[in-house]
């Protein structure tokens, strides 16, 4: 698996809006068994396995075993490599603005 | 399910026995992608095992539940610093290092028997970052994203 792949993984997982749709239930709600989740799409239970193991193929859903159950976990450390790749550094000059802002009205009310 | 948890994946190409030293007993490597903070114990099943921040300030204290190297860590997990924290008592914190082709899945879980807990929102803010320097590190040799690397 190269980091090309991962990415072609990542980015064919989030270009389809019921598998983002699974993801905005596991954001207001992790933990989520697959019959909780099929409760929210308008899908068949075989449609939603298929996504969900999509998600889970491109990370960005953790799994864990309970009993006889699943619980699906939105994965987070995929996005915050997108994150770091293209946006953190525009991140820096809006922190030093505030720092300077702060300082400059530090500076005249004192 | 009265408890909240939070599942943490990612695929790093290297060897369970590297990954397993930076999550570990590798200090200085840890300092690098923890920003600044380092984790000290035996490592072994009952050792104490405590965070510390930058400055020495203890961040999060408790017990190594389980230890199987490099394949499984289990730590009980009492955050020290803020107060609001620290009153919600212990968590516990699973590593799990899983071999994948050439990859080793590592699989963080982190639980605490209670809903709606603010230590594990407040971890699942932090874990995303730290992986993903970890990650970065020791599969490029740095934390930055390098845009001129071929």
């Amino acid at each position: 698996m190269t980091e090309a792949r991962d990415a072609d993984l990542l980015f064919k997982a989030l270009a389809d809006s019921s598998r983002r749709k699974l993801l905005d239930l596991l954001n207001v709600h992790d933990g989520r068994t697959l019959n909780d989740l099929c409760e929210h799409l308008d899908m068949t239970r075989q449609g939603v396995t298929q996504h969900l193991a999509v998600l889970e193929e491109a990370n960005l859903i953790g799994t864990v075993r309970r009993g006889r159950e699943k619980l699906h976990f939105l994965n987070p450390v995929p996005l915050q490599e997108i994150y770091e790749r293209w946006i953190s550094k525009f991140e820096k000059p809006r922190l030093k603005a505030l720092a300077d802002l702060k300082r400059r009205l530090e500076k005249d009310h004192g | 399910m009265a408890k909240s948890t939070y599942v943490y994946v990612s695929y790093i190409r290297t060897t369970p026995e590297k990954l397993w030293a930076a999550l570990t007993i590798d200090t200085e490597f840890q300092k690098q992608y923890w920003f600044g903070n380092t984790c000290l114990s035996g490592w072994t099943a009952g050792s104490t095992w405590k965070m510390e921040g930058p400055d020495g300030t203890l961040m999060d204290a408790g017990e190594i539940v389980e230890s199987d190297p490099p394949k499984r860590l289990v730590i009980r997990w009492t955050h020290q610093w803020k107060p609001e924290l620290k009153e919600e008592g212990p968590s516990l914190c699973t590593m799990l290092l899983e071999q994948e082709g050439s990859a080793v899945k590592l699989s963080i879980t982190h639980t605490i028997e209670r809903e709606n807990s603010k230590l594990i929102t407040a971890v699942s803010g932090g874990w995303p970052k730290v992986i993903s320097n970890l990650k970065s590190l020791i599969e490029t040799g740095s934390i930055a994203v390098d845009v001129n690397k071929k």
